[in-house]
């Protein structure tokens, strides 16, 4: 089948690779409709996370048709149109049980690596790296999708594909900074990043009843996409004091909770940025932190702070006298897709959630190195690549 | 793009030294702390009668007498916490380096049986990676190459 392969830092080919299989009697291949490039699949393109191996296949956020189930799948048959949680999660585990599914105990195949690494290990995710299991992503024909009665979910047949797609990571990823951070009727809720995830964690906040959503960006086509898809305000960090903006907003108080949903590859202004990066590639630290600093500093006292986007390593210079003199809540996780996605399509299919939008360019697989590069460095206005195999 | 491949081979040298530090500081507490004893313990989501009903999964029964095997309730309804001990003791010190490194170290078949016990305790099955899998092994990577090939059998467990 034809794929879209990490070859190096920065270098990806679309070539031919091998065919996915049953490999467990749980899992079932879909044959992918639509797949979409993700923020945290730069971290990967950029080396930042280096447990990736030429010829690995990229992506983790997709939807796609059954055409083959193991023996023990009942929740599926060949021909149903399914979005895919795109975490690996067994459903069985105390960590499932208690729908923190990210946390899987059964879900990565190479539990040694990110147990020495962070302690304890994670689930596993298509598509990225041999940390968090080694399985091929969804960038690709087919994929081979195990526990899939845990991760998968038949799409309603009022949700488009171009709508479900996000169902698979980015609107659960959101929904879930917004819960977990618990979001709830009067907040002001401040979003770092407006991409798809970060949008997704804004609409999430104005359906849990926030008052008032800011999202902080420094494109203003994102921004201006925000406003107009899911009513939110917004605060171009380029042009202002974000901290200025927001306790101006917020008489004062700060935000009462912070979502950050940018990740280990932030950007900011002012002599931090430099640093950040020059510690960064000289690897003296793995992650740069800039929207998690500006987050817990700007959070009203008693707040809660929630880390979304992907951090692999250690960060630098992180506030913890405000985490600790503020009494602030810091909270995170990798996305509990299996916790949200019948809820998210029950509402796309409704259309309180909307992410078409987000798509910003679909190109066939074949043109998906395109797709990447318009991705990573924001040209033409990219939000999302979207491929279609 | 030569700065940035630079880069990206630090970061595995990077990763790889601070593995290798975590693991040796490990193994030095372990000696201080008298480490040829250590008790290898993880917690299985099933109710501790359940497991004592039934006879312990094939890969833990296949140590037989190498090892001592408890059972214990674990606190707050978590289910059962499995502890397995190698009943010669462990390699400890440069006999552990060495060990790992010819691929004897016998931590390696305690890890993976309990892991793979606690999978078939809970799904009824163990995960496999994809038999074919896309990648090439290159000299850059055989340092990830080495630890996804013992991705049970390594760790802190």
């Amino acid at each position: 089948m034809r794929a879209l392969t990490w070859e190096g830092v920065n270098e990806v080919a679309v070539r031919e690779v091998p065919d996915p299989r049953i490999e467990n009697r749980q899992d079932m291949i879909v044959r992918v409709r639509r797949s979409t490039t993700c923020g945290s699949d730069l971290h990967l393109l950029g080396g930042y996370i280096p447990f990736m191996q030429a010829g690995d296949v990229l992506g983790h956020e997709f939807l796609g048709e059954v055409v083959e189930v193991g023996p023990d799948v009942r929740n599926h048959n060949v021909g149903d149109r399914v979005v895919v949680s795109s975490f690996i999660s067994c459903g069985k585990c105390w960590f499932c049980a208690n729908d923190l599914y990210s946390c899987c105990d059964n879900g990565n195949t190479n539990p040694a690596i990110t147990e020495t690494l962070w302690g304890q290990a994670p689930g596993g995710c298509y598509g990225y790296s041999h940390a968090m299991g080694g399985f091929k992503g969804s960038h690709a024909q087919y994929i081979r999708v195990p526990f899939a009665d845990v991760g998968a979910f038949r799409i309603p047949d009022g949700v488009s594909d171009e709508r479900a797609l996000f169902a698979s990571d980015s609107a659960p990823t959101g929904w879930m900074g917004a819960d977990l951070g618990g979001v709830k009727p009067g907040d002001v809720v401040a979003v770092w990043g407006a991409g798809a995830v970060g949008q997704m964690a804004a609409r999430a906040s104005v359906l849990l009843g926030a008052e008032r959503v800011i999202v902080i960006d420094r494109f203003d086509y994102r921004l201006a996409m925000t406003e107009r898809h899911i009513g939110a305000e917004t605060i171009n960090y380029t042009r202002t004091s974000v901290e200025g903006e927001l306790r101006e907003r917020t008489g004062g108080r700060g935000p009462d909770v912070c979502i950050e949903a940018v990740g280990m590859e932030a950007h900011s202004t002012g002599p931090q940025y430099l640093y950040d990066q020059v510690k960064q590639q000289l690897r003296l630290q793995q992650d740069r932190p800039s929207a998690v600093r500006d987050a817990i500093h700007a959070c009203r006292k008693a707040g809660t702070v929630f880390v979304l986007g992907v951090f692999a390593g250690m960060v630098d210079k992180f506030p913890l006298g405000a985490v600790m003199n503020k009494g602030l809540t810091v909270r995170s996780a990798q996305m509990h897709g299996q916790r949200y996605i019948p809820m998210l399509l029950d509402r796309m299919e409704r259309g309180e959630l909307v992410t078409e939008h987000i798509a910003t360019h679909v190109l066939p697989l074949d043109e998906a190195p395109t797709g990447y590069q318009l991705f990573k460095d924001k040209q033409d206005d990219c939000v999302r690549s979207v491929f279609i195999p | 793009m030569s700065l940035i491949k630079g880069a990206f081979v630090g970061a595995l040298g990077a990763a790889g030294a601070a593995l290798a530090g975590r693991a040796l500081a490990a193994r030095s507490r372990e000696q201080r702390a008298g480490g040829d004893t250590r008790w290898h313990v993880l917690t299985v989501y099933k109710p501790l009668d359940e497991l004592r009903a039934g006879p312990l999964p094939e890969p833990l029964s296949q140590l037989g007498d190498a090892v001592d095997v408890e059972l214990r309730a674990a606190p707050g309804s978590r289910g059962t916490e499995i502890a397995v001990r190698l009943r010669d003791g462990e390699p400890t010190g440069l006999s552990a380096v060495a060990a790992r490194v010819t691929g004897q170290d016998p931590r390696h078949a305690v890890r993976r049986a309990l892991r793979e016990s606690r999978s078939l305790i809970e799904t009824g099955e163990v995960l496999h990676p994809d038999a074919r899998p896309s990648n090439r092994r290159t000299i850059l990577n055989r340092p990830l190459g080495y630890a996804t090939s013992h991705g049970r059998e390594e760790g802190l467990l």
